[in-house]
């Protein structure tokens, strides 16, 4: 199939491209952008005056709950989401029953998802075996079956002499380690961020040291063993001023932040509600403030949904007995084009942090409009709005956001020249 | 605030009337001492023969506790037979497993089976607003205790017990004293006292017992226990659980005794006429020594007293507020 | 709104007059005085002075918990606690209202009364009697009888002085 996309406003953070251009396509990739190369003729010639072209959008970090949590979600549903959220790209943790500790499960996961069809799916492997934070699980061959980079989530490790043993295998075969950094002692019986609020409505808090206390340790420690790190969901300020100062005396870690940390603060805990109950928690505003800050500067490489669906029950519950996390996968593109409404980001800076950004800090091959690469799109009308719940394709309708009414709306979703979502 | 129009709008009905009671936050000071008038008229009504009013006859009170307390769910229990309410009692472990299904389940069913009124006490902080948002909203849900949130009719009884011994809040300095950190007494108690006009709260704790962000209730901290109580008309303390021990919050009850519990000699820092509540059951020799609490500055068995009076007029302008909802659900149908 | 109402002050001596004589009648010596807030507690005051008693030991009734319209208007807003200073058990009562109505008030305050005991007898005077009867209470003196149209209150201000008003009830409340 060959098709030309003619009359977008195309932006390209690689390459820093803005500019109203066509683009050419052939067998799902990217042939020419500009004039179309002699000899070539379009199938089909699509005009999307208005609207914008990016790169798809790369999420480090979407729960699809398969397999195991078939309640929760499953791989086509979530995908089927996150498109819709403009994502072409995405990272799943390894959190599923039985856990990604083995190739098996790896397989079972990126058949499910090429079935699907929606997204590509790169996997995040278990860095222990049933994360049980004890024994390693086997990394090279969780490699080999697919997995881009390994975690252990927030289930901290029972000897920290295991975890730098551990850092020292995956840096001698060049893995990535992702991070989660929470002390699991200062967090114990916690669950929502120390603070005033917190205090108000007498729920036990996590304080702001269960972050810096575990990464001053998790950044030592990659120091030491040089691993390749990625440290994902920051929440607070301190902790991203840690990171930081990592980069600036020279170790390459990057990071990332959850968009609704970006959002939300502990203020919304007001209500009781468990929809604002997330691990790590939603910190204090001036956390938010300098999560913000550091999306800007660049500190902060990537912003994820850290999409965690959950069914009806789970969070039907008092607080303190509900399960964590927020289902936005396919609020991505909206919710995040509030930093631009909101005169944080430029639309350029934006769309870096949602596909170079990430894709850089995982070394995936995504998150570029360059010649060759594989035509992983997202189309979206930036003066239209999404209210958010209008259509829902996950199975997690546990989302805080439910009714907004967000900037911007995605179009078209395209994976290798195919459409994946259209609206 | 954002804290004061939530609970606010799930506690009062549409002519700001109490259809729910579940914090002292967002209650204004006019509903307080409404509040407060009714719990007095009730405690004449313990005073005579026949200590029963017909106010809630056919309407069925269930007492669903989460976590045991028989002292708290006796004195709920005698309030509302005391209205001519039938009443159920529902003691649920909370080792039960997937408890918040269960809590979900489990008022469902006691709605089914026609229950006006709940009573609930339960481990986790916000259960109560949880079932009167979610669950049953019109079914009077009483807060009962809540993890560390709140214990509205413990702060209201202790509201009674100052005013009716000191008269007015304005102008009173009064010291809470103990573990904090861990209790909805003391959070209920200083929204109470600053809502009713009280300017001088005093916390006194070490550091290891107080939550961040204690300035919000309005209250001054004091670490040491004799600067804390000096000149104080009333004397709060506080029940120290003994796991405190273990999570390294205090050396021990001996050490605790020392600097904070209160004895004859400390009290007498505070004002001559001085009251001292505690809301019970008290540890004698941990947080205060017997010869104050049986003595006569102690008002501690009043308090009990007075808790019957003040869950009388909860249970009464609850099921009230409730009544007065339906109508104007009725009304606006119509 | 209506002239045509007396003053309560014209009212009480023919009251006084008229329960003196009936408890002279029913042989009753030094009975118990109870007003029912608000208003008969101002009539019970009034009466009291003009037959040269004391209000020391007058018993006030908050019928708020006997009330039997519960279920549809609440609680009353600003209940007081009733008050009796001295006990009832085998006590000749004589219960003063302003208004007797409908004759439920009554009934909750016969209700309370009994809960504190049981008097040897109860004498019920009203300042005015309404025709408008839903239970068989009838006053033993009252000092005026008036019907009024379905829509219309009497409603005694105080307590000084007292005076009594005429209320056109809205068609939403009627």
């Amino acid at each position: 199939m060959r098709m030309t996309l003619k009359g977008a406003r195309v932006i390209d953070p690689a390459s820093q491209r803005d500019e109203n251009v066509s683009i050419h396509i052939q067998d799902g990739r990217i042939l020419a952008l500009g004039n179309a190369p002699t000899g070539f003729t379009a199938e089909r010639l699509l005009d999307y005056s208005g609207l914008v072209i990016a790169p798809g959008l790369v999420d480090l970090a979407c729960a699809l709950r398969e397999p195991g949590f078939g309640r929760k979600g499953n791989i086509a549903s979530e995908t089927l989401a996150a498109a819709a959220g403009g994502v072409t790209s995405l990272c799943c943790p390894p959190f599923t029953r039985p856990a990604l500790d083995t190739p098996a499960v790896a397989e079972l996961i990126l058949d499910r998802a090429r079935e699907a069809g929606h997204t590509k799916v790169f996997p995040l492997g278990a860095l222990s075996k049933g994360l049980a934070g004890e024994q390693l699980a086997e990394l090279v061959a969780l490699r080999d079956a697919g997995c881009v980079a390994f975690t252990n989530g927030l289930t901290q490790f029972q000897h920290i002499r295991t975890l730098r043993r551990a850092l020292e295998y995956a840096a001698t075969f060049n893995l990535t380690v992702v991070f989660t950094s929470q002390d699991r002692d200062l967090a114990e019986g916690g669950l929502v961020h120390e603070g005033p609020a917190a205090a108000f409505l007498g729920l036990p808090g996590i304080p702001e040291t269960a972050e810096t206390v575990a990464l001053a340790r998790d950044l030592l420690l990659v120091e030491q063993t040089g691993v390749r790190a990625h440290f994902s969901q920051l929440t607070s300020a301190r902790g991203v001023e840690m990171i930081a100062q990592a980069q600036a005396r020279g170790l390459p870690v990057t990071a990332d932040v959850a968009l609704y940390q970006l959002i939300l603060t502990d203020e919304a805990l007001h209500s009781f509600s468990g929809l604002y109950h997330v691990q790590p928690p939603l910190r204090s505003s001036s956390d938010r403030e300098a999560l913000r800050e550091a999306v800007r500067a660049g500190v902060i490489q990537a912003i994820a949904s850290h999409h965690q669906p959950h069914e009806g029950d789970a969070k039907r519950a008092p607080f303190g007995a509900t399960e964590a996390g927020i289902s936005s996968a396919e609020l991505l593109l909206p919710l995040a084009l509030t930093l631009v409404q909101d005169g944080l980001l430029s639309l350029p800076q934006l769309l870096e942090r949602l596909s170079l950004g990430p894709a850089q800090a995982l070394k995936l091959s995504a998150g570029k409009l360059g010649i060759g690469e594989a035509a992983d799109l997202v189309i979206f009308d930036p003066e239209s709005c999404t209210v958010a719940g209008e259509r829902w394709f996950s199975k997690g309708e546990n989302c805080p956001f439910m009714g907004h009414s967000l900037p911007g709306a995605v179009r078209y979703t395209l994976v290798d020249g195919h459409i994946s979502y259209q609206r | 605030m954002f804290a004061l129009s939530h609970t606010q709008t799930l506690q009062l009905n549409d002519q700001g009337q109490l259809r729910h009671y579940l914090s002292i936050d967002g209650l204004s000071r006019e509903l307080l001492t409404e509040l407060l008038d009714t719990a007095d008229s009730f405690l004449e009504v313990g005073a005579r023969s026949v200590k029963k009013v017909p106010l809630l006859r056919g309407m069925t009170v269930c007492n669903v506790f989460f976590e045991n307390s028989t002292r708290t769910r006796t004195t709920f229990e005698l309030a509302a037979k005391r209205l001519s309410a039938d009443v159920i009692n529902l003691d649920i472990s909370t080792s039960s497993t997937s408890k918040g299904e269960s809590l979900f389940d489990t008022l469902r069913n006691l709605e089914a089976m026609a229950a006006d009124m709940f009573v609930m006490r339960h481990g986790d902080s916000g259960a109560a607003h949880f079932v009167a948002e979610h669950v049953c909203p019109n079914v009077a849900v009483i807060n009962a205790g809540d993890g560390r949130h709140s214990h509205p009719t413990q702060g209201m009884l202790d509201m009674l017990t100052i005013r009716r011994h000191k008269g007015d809040f304005a102008g009173l300095s009064v010291a809470i004293v103990g573990d904090i950190l861990h209790s909805r007494v003391a959070r209920s108690d200083m929204l109470a006292l600053r809502t009713l006009g009280c300017t001088d709260i005093r916390v006194i704790a070490p550091k290891s017992l107080l939550p961040v962000g204690i300035e919000q209730y309005g209250a001054t901290v004091y670490h040491d226990m004799n600067a804390g109580l000096k000149d104080v008309d009333v004397v709060i303390m506080l029940r120290l659980q003994k796991e405190r021990m273990q999570g390294g919050l205090l050396p021990s009850e001996g050490e605790f005794f020392r600097l904070y519990g209160l004895t004859q000699q400390r009290l007498a820092l505070a004002k001559p006429d001085a009251l001292v509540m505690h809301p019970g059951p008290i540890n004698r020799g941990v947080e205060i020594e017997s010869a104050v609490a049986d003595g006569e500055h102690s008002v501690i068995l009043n308090q009990v007293t007075y808790g019957i009076a003040v869950r009388m007029a909860v249970l009464a302008m609850t099921m009230s507020g409730q009544k007065t909802q339906r109508q104007l659900d009725q009304e606006s149908e119509a | 709104m209506s002239p045509s109402l007396p003053s309560p002050a014209e009212l009480i001596p023919a009251l006084a007059h008229e329960l003196k004589a009936l408890l002279a009648q029913k042989q009753i010596n030094a009975p118990q005085f109870i007003g029912i807030r608000t208003g008969g507690v101002w009539v019970a005051q009034a009466l009291l002075a003009e037959l040269g008693h004391s209000d020391e030991h007058l018993g006030t009734l908050d019928v708020s918990f006997y009330r039997d319209d519960f279920t549809q208007n609440g609680l009353h807003p600003q209940v007081q606690p009733s008050a009796l200073p001295f006990d009832i058990e085998g006590q000749h009562l004589v219960l003063v209202d302003d208004v007797l109505m409908s004759g439920r008030t009554i009934r909750a305050a016969l209700n309370e009364l009994f809960d504190y005991g049981r008097p040897a007898s109860v004498t019920l005077v009203t300042l005015i009697e309404l025709d408008a009867r839903e239970l068989p209470i009838r006053a033993d003196v009252s000092a005026l009888r008036l019907s009024l149209p379905a829509d219309q209150r009497v409603k005694l201000r105080g307590p000084q002085p007292l005076s009594l008003e005429l209320r056109q009830l809205s068609a939403a409340t009627a």
